[in-house]
Formats: structure tokens, sequence, C-alpha cells
């Protein structure tokens, strides 16, 4: 055998496995999803389908449902940008206090910060939904407590969802703070007394130095964080027990599921879920073009 | 003290503060679930504060282990799960070097499909695969949901891995080459011991993901023989009276050695996803 195919042969056998593996579960679903959303299929016509063009897509944006895609899409795009707002504020802001020279204990603040990411989501979800129990939950307790009126949190439509989005960033902000503390730890030590030397002010360092530097690392972490947040059907489902009151609180993602596994509306489901990938791929591509992030993915 | 001392000392001080605040923040909601799990049962929707309550008891777990089906649920949950894992860094650890050193046809477009998977809302596989298994009489079977989790698992593995060995030199295999090690054994016995850290880091989201998932299994998993920890913990909240007791100490065994093994390996983290999933 030639080295080179030799060569040729390894290669080969690393990379055909996990190939073969994502064309069966991933391209073959994803195919099908795309014959399903441009079919009748539902509840009824399970095996008898037939393709009927693009009328699931028509009905996405025209039909109206109480509460339509419009509503909907508003909402998720609140709960993207509030989430990821908190999510990186937070995280960068931790990072760099975290990250003072001053400061004893780092690894021990440091573990007890990441505890919301390593507890499972479900768990988070469940536990805070305790939480925001109108009678024993310990989040009307303390506001009592600090002489604040109780919230009735899971009752009304907005409350229910800014209890979901307090669970999210309560989850998400340690993910954030990692990616940060690493980028700061690279930054490079005599940049700041360089600055320091020539009188620059904390925020001038900021502005010069930190968010520039970091600012690498932490796009392709915003544009990840964004599709997970917009994505994220667990908190929202779980935390309103499916949407409740009276399905007020959906993102795209978790009316889809209702739509496809509580009202098995199978081609419009998979209708649904083409165009918020749809949404997701014209974000990233436009995000990560603007920011030039991966510039040497390749 | 001179006005810049001061200064600092002010600084010092108030991070501490924050820092302590959100710490305080951080536990809260996992000091409350241990809270309720040990809260006897007359007690279960008392209204106190503290941590530690009253009469503390660990019925709840006893109730855990001999009424419930937590067991099995764990059992069926460690199956698909060290399955899953096992399946996605084998996988993702082989995969990831083709694609880090070698060049290939189709190489940039398997790559960015894969990171477009990534945009998937969760629907977008686990409706057609739902329909699938449905006609195969799939649905209710281990296979059906290892699929499903390696699905949503792999194509994020394999590009953390690349990533993490793109940032081995190259020179070392070379040496390796020199000393006269065929490609294979540059890759195992060079290349795969420095690339640990990423191992362990792809293993734990691997794990992680599926250990406590409870939207896929949900719809696939439905004898509940079969039930995996999450859906078995959510039966314990439904909505006319939740087993609190119950759902708490199912939630501390079922957190703990997620947390204990997410925080003993959490140094790696910094470079496994720094390098792996996020500069990738």
């Amino acid at each position: 055998m030639s080295p080179s195919f030799r060569q040729r042969l390894f290669v080969f056998f690393l990379v055909t496995p996990a190939l073969i593996i994502l064309l069966g579960v991933v391209v073959y679903p994803f195919v099908y999803n795309v014959i399903i959303s441009l079919s009748n299929m539902n509840l009824r016509h399970i095996r008898d389908w037939e393709i009927v063009g693009f009328r699931n897509y028509v009905k996405v944006f025209t039909e109206p449902s109480q509460p339509d895609f419009y509503v909907i899409f508003i909402k998720t795009v609140v709960w993207t940008v509030v989430n990821l707002f908190f999510h990186v504020v937070l995280g960068v802001f931790l990072a760099l206090v975290l990250n003072q020279k001053e400061i004893r204990g780092k690894g021990i603040f440091r573990t007890i910060l990441v505890l919301p990411w390593a507890v499972p989501q479900l768990i988070v979800a469940l536990t805070w939904r305790g939480m925001f129990n109108y009678e024993y939950g310990s989040i009307n307790q303390l506001l009592t407590k600090a002489g604040l009126p109780a919230v009735e949190w899971l009752r009304g439509p907005t409350e229910a969802f800014i209890a979901a989005i307090i669970t999210n960033v309560w989850l998400g902000f340690p993910f954030m703070m990692v990616i940060a503390l690493g980028a700061l730890q690279s930054i490079p030590h005599d940049l700041y007394e360089a600055a320091e030397i020539d009188g620059a002010s904390w925020h001038h360092k900021l502005r010069a130095i930190t968010i520039p530097l970091i600012k690498p690392v932490m796009v392709p972490a915003i544009t990840l964080g964004t599709i997970w947040t917009f994505n994220n059907l667990n908190i929202i489902w779980l935390v309103s027990n499916a949407g409740e009151p009276s399905d007020n609180t959906h993102i795209l993602v978790s009316f889809v599921y209702k739509a496809a596994f509580n009202f098995y509306r199978y081609g419009y489901g998979a209708a649904l879920s083409m165009i918020i990938f749809f949404i997701l791929l014209a974000f990233s591509w436009v995000f990560m073009r603007r920011t030039k992030a991966t510039e040497a993915v390749y | 003290m001179s006005k810049s001392m001061l200064k600092k000392y002010l600084r010092v001080t108030a991070s501490y503060a924050v820092l302590i605040l959100f710490c305080i923040i951080s536990i809260y909601p996992v000091s409350q679930v241990l809270t309720v799990s040990l809260r006897p049962a007359d007690r279960l929707l008392s209204t106190s504060l503290e941590i530690i309550p009253e009469n503390a008891t660990l019925s709840n777990y006893t109730n855990l282990f001999v009424k419930t089906d937590f067991l099995l649920w764990m059992w069926n949950s460690l199956l698909i799960t060290s399955c899953v894992t096992l399946t996605g860094v084998l996988l993702a650890a082989t995969a990831g070097y083709g694609f880090s050193r070698y060049k290939f046809i189709g190489k940039k477009a398997a790559m960015q499909s894969m990171l477009v998977t990534q945009m998937f809302p969760a629907t977008m596989l686990l409706l057609p695969m739902y329909i699938m298994l449905v006609n195969l009489g799939l649905i209710n079977s281990y296979l059906g949901i290892m699929v499903m989790y390696s699905a949503t698992a792999l194509p994020f593995c394999v590009w953390q891995m690349k990533g993490f060995y793109d940032t081995i030199p190259s020179s070392l295999e070379e040496a390796g080459r020199i000393d006269g090690c065929s490609q294979f054994q540059t890759f195992y016995k060079i290349v795969l011991p420095l690339a640990a850290p990423a191992l362990v880091i792809t293993a734990l989201f691997s794990f992680m993901s599926s250990w406590t998932e409870y939207v896929v299994a949900a719809q696939i998993l439905q004898d509940t023989a079969l039930w995996t920890l999450p859906i078995g913990l959510k039966s314990f909240e439904s909505n006319m009276s939740t087993e609190w007791g119950l759902y708490g100490a199912a939630s501390m065994l079922v957190t703990v050695p997620v947390v204990v093994l997410f925080l003993a390996l959490s140094r790696y983290l910094v470079s496994g996803l720094t390098l792996g999933s996020v500069k990738g």
C-alpha cells in the first residue's frame, strides 16, 4: 500500500462512522421534516398523507390562532434579548470582579457561582416554579417580609413570563461568566500596566483594552447563547407548565411543541419548525458576518 | 490612610459584597430543594424560610426507594446515558481528529452542516423521528431515545473535539512519525492523551444533556417501565397535589452527582469551552 492510500484509508475510518450516524439521525429526519411540512399529515392522516404544497407555511403566517404567530414571535425576541442582556452583563461583570488581583478565594467563589449552570435544567425549572407559588413559594415570602405585596407569579400572563425569564437568567449567567473569565485571563498584564503609567482611568481601560480583547471570544459565545435561548424549550415549558395561563406564555419552540404533540398538527408543526430554523440561520449568518467571528474556523 | 489606599479598600470591600450576594443567589434555590427533601410529611407546605427544617427527617428518601420506582428510573437513565455518552465521545474523538488534521472532499460542508444543526429547534428532529418511530413500532424503546439523544449531542461533540485538536501542534505527530509510529499510533499514543481535558468535557456535556432531558423523553418513553429519572421526577409534580417531599429527595439524588462531577471538572471548562465550541 502506498503511504497516500494508507492515509486516505485512515481518514476514512476516522470520519466515516460519525458521518454515517449523522446522516441517519440528523440528515434523514431533517429531509423527512421538510416532507412533513409540505404534507397534510396529522393524527387522522398519519399513514395516508399527501403532499399539499406550502399550505402549512401560509397557515403559520395567516391563521388567526390564539395567540397568533406574530405575538409569539415578538415574545420570543423579547425573551431572547432580555435573557442574553442579563447573561452577558452579569457574566462579564462578575468575571471582572472575580478577576481582580486583590480577591482571595477565587476558586471557591467561582465554584459557587458556576452552580446554577451545573444544576439540571429540569430541576431548576420545577424548583423555581415551586418558589414562585403564590402561598408557599419563598419568593413571595421574601417579598412580604420586605414589606412588598405578594405577586401572583404563575397566574398572570405577564407575571408568568417574567417568572420564566428570571429562572432563565439565573441559570444562564455562569456560562458567560466562565467564558469571560477565560478571555480575561488571556489578556497580558503589561497592557494594563502601560495604560496605568499613561494615567488611564478604569472605564478607559475597560473600553480600550478589556472589551476589544474579550470580544473575539464573547461574540461566538453570544451567538451560541442566542441560539440556545431562542430554542430553550425546557424552561418556558416547565416553569409555565405548558404555556399556562391559557397559552399566554409561549415562545416559538414551546408553541410548536404544543402544536405537534398536544394537538397532533404534524404538517403545521414541521412547517413552523422550518421557519424557526430559518430565522436562526439568517440571524447567525448576519451576526457572524458582521462581527467576522469565525474567520479562523476552517 | 492615603486617598488611593482608601479607594482601593472600598473597591475590594464592594467586590466581596457583590460576590457574596451572587453566591447567595446561586445557592438559594438549591438549598430550597434540600429543605423540602428534609421536611417531615406534615410540614411540607410550611412557610418557614429556614434551610434545615424543624424535625428534619430522611423519610422522604426512604419512601423514594420503598414506595416509588426510583431505582428502575435510575437504571433506565444510567443505561441510556452511558450508551449515548460512550458513542458520542468515541465518534467525536475520531471524527474530530479527522476534521482537524486532514483535508478531504466535503469537509467544509460537513463542518458547516454540523454547526447548522445547533439552530434546529427541538421539534425539528423530534417530530420526524417520532413519526418514524411510531411507523416502525419503536416508540417506547431504549433505541429510539438513544438515537434521539445522539442526534442532538453528536454534532456539538465533534465540533468541540475538532476545536481542541486544532490547538495541539502537529509537530508532535511529525516527531512521532519519524520515530516510526504509524498514523494510528501517533493518534492514540500522542494526541489522544493530550486531548484528555477535551474528552472529559465532551463526555460531561453529553452525559448532562441526556441525564436530565425531559421533553424528548416525555414523547418517546410513554411506558412507565421505561421511564427515566426526569419523567419520574416530573410525575411527582402535578397540578392538584405536588409530592414535594418525594420531589425534593429525588431532585437531590439526581442533582448531587451531576453537580459534584461538574464542579470537580470545572477547571477544564475554560480551556475546553473557549478552545472548542466557542472559538470553533
